[in-house]
């Protein structure tokens, strides 16, 4: 399977863990990704904030430099990328007039063709190939799938999910031989942009998150977008403050956990460039399996 | 209802209708979108008050406050809401209308954020974080706000301290052109 990547600005910088990964995973899977030539940002949240036109023509200008580079389909790791550039897919396929318009500002032909697919589907999708090559199984750690806003909302943008009750992410940990948790927050919003412009509310919401997952039972936090990777992880010590002890999860991105159960080195997978540490998940992660848990050999070696 | 009430609530609705493909005037109350929104509790308006100020063209009430403004486009709202009235996006179409119109404007560290955000994409084509956050400390006046971190961003790999610029900048230069000025037209009458 042959897919234009779009990294965007995040996965060359404060996300390159979640390229790192996806890179390393993408041979075992049979994905290449080629990465899109002269690409621009999305525009993220503050075109669309500040001007609706400029949040549909930029990623539109992605969309088009794929179509001319011969892809049909892309991929955008980051949810919020995912977002931008399925919306002005979304937009323009429902909208004559306005393909037409922002075609004569791209100033190249555009004919809105390529199919825009985020990490979640894309692995969902892949998942009889990853429990063929899962090689590890995760120790029986126990994983909450966080989609946060962008994988499953919109709806009518992205749609390859339950909007409240997603489940692509779960079906991807199982494969790769994690437990996923059951817990309430996993669509709720961490606060995304205000990281900077606004930190408080962005510590109320992601501490929320993390004590449901850390009441669930989970061992690790799983997610789809570097926006919710960087307030859950850089800014945990922070949203750990008013606990008695900090909470110590590690913010794995899904590639990472895929890259965990197909046995690939964590070192490979960027897992050091976490501000929570993965030590310990990872160490689980990785213990060789007990004889017994090999199903398939009915043997019993009890010393 | 006569008068020059009726004539701007009708203007706002239309307006956000025209702009957006959808109708205020869906909205019945039922709160669904403020119960969802993890915002509510920090703004002074919730999800469905800031729609019943629209279909009442309460203009002044909707840009005098900084409530638009903290909406982080989760879209729970917009996913939850019965009748498909779309919170999210018309909550867009305000803030770009109060924008364009200059009749309000959002707080100053978020308008720091956008202006240096959309200012990095249209120098290099991309986002430079570090030259993104230098930016966002000088507009916004939080020039202390997690200094502590940059050391240990930067042992990780993370942050690049030089920009990268994309070949067809110029390309991007001019979408920003071409869209401001569509903006600057909406407004005139």
């Amino acid at each position: 399977m042959r897919l234009g990547y779009f990294p965007g600005c995040s996965l060359h910088a404060t996300a390159r863990e979640c390229e790192e990964s996806l890179r390393a995973i993408a041979a075992p899977l049979g994905v290449e990704l080629v990465e899109l030539d002269d690409w621009a940002c999305c525009g993220a949240t503050s075109a669309h904030a500040t001007n609706h036109l400029l949040s549909v023509a930029l990623p539109a200008r992605t969309l088009a430099l794929a179509e001319q580079q011969g892809f049909d389909t892309v991929l955008a790791p980051c949810a919020a990328c995912y977002a931008r550039l399925a919306s002005a897919r979304h937009e323009l396929a429902r909208d004559r007039s306005a393909l037409e318009r922002v075609a004569a500002i791209l100033e190249r032909p555009f004919t809105n063709a390529v199919k825009v697919v985020s990490i979640a589907e894309l692995l969902r999708d892949l998942t009889p190939r990853i429990r063929e090559q899962a090689r590890r199984p995760l120790g029986g750690a126990r994983v909450a799938a966080y989609y946060g806003c962008l994988l499953v909302r919109p709806t009518e943008v992205s749609g390859f999910d339950d909007a409240e009750q997603p489940s692509s992410m779960e079906t991807v940990i199982t494969a790769a031989g994690g437990t996923p948790v059951e817990w309430r927050r996993k669509v709720d919003c961490c606060g995304a942009g205000f990281s900077l412009s606004r930190t408080g509310s962005v510590i109320r919401l992601g501490r929320a998150i993390l004590e449901d997952a850390k009441k669930a039972g989970a061992e690790a936090i799983a997610v789809g977008c570097p926006m919710c990777h960087s307030n859950l992880d850089l800014r945990q010590k922070a949203m750990s403050r008013t606990m008695p002890e900090p909470l110590g999860l590690p913010i794995l991105y899904l590639s990472q956990v895929v890259g965990l159960g197909l046995g690939l080195e964590p070192s490979s997978l960027g897992l050091g460039r976490h501000f929570v540490g993965t030590g310990r998940f990872v160490e689980k992660a990785t213990a060789p399996p007990a004889p017994a848990a090999k199903s398939d050999e009915p043997r019993k070696e009890v010393a | 209802m006569s008068g020059p009430a009726s004539t701007r609530r009708s203007t706002l609705a239309a307006e956000i209708r025209q702009r957006t493909g959808l109708n205020p005037a869906r909205c019945y109350q039922c709160g669904k979108c403020s119960a969802g929104c993890p915002m509510a509790q920090e703004t002074r308006l919730r999800p469905h008050d800031i729609l019943r100020l629209v279909q009442r063209g309460r203009r002044d009430r909707l840009f005098a406050d900084d409530s638009i403004w903290l909406c982080l486009t989760c879209e729970t709202c917009s996913a939850r809401c019965p009748n498909e009235v779309g919170p999210a996006r018309i909550i867009d179409a305000l803030r770009e209308l109060a924008l364009e119109s200059g009749e309000g404007e959002p707080p100053r560290a978020i308008r720091a954020f956008h202006e240096s955000f959309l200012k990095q994409i249209r120098r290099h084509g991309r986002i430079f974080e570090f030259g993104m956050i230098a930016g966002f400390k000088l507009r916004s006046g939080k020039l202390f706000a997690d200094v502590a971190k940059m050391p240990a961003t930067m042992k990780r790999g993370k942050l690049a301290l030089s920009p990268r610029r994309i070949a067809g900048v110029d390309d991007v230069r001019r979408i920003f052109d071409a869209c401001s000025a569509a903006a600057r037209k909406e407004v005139q009458p």
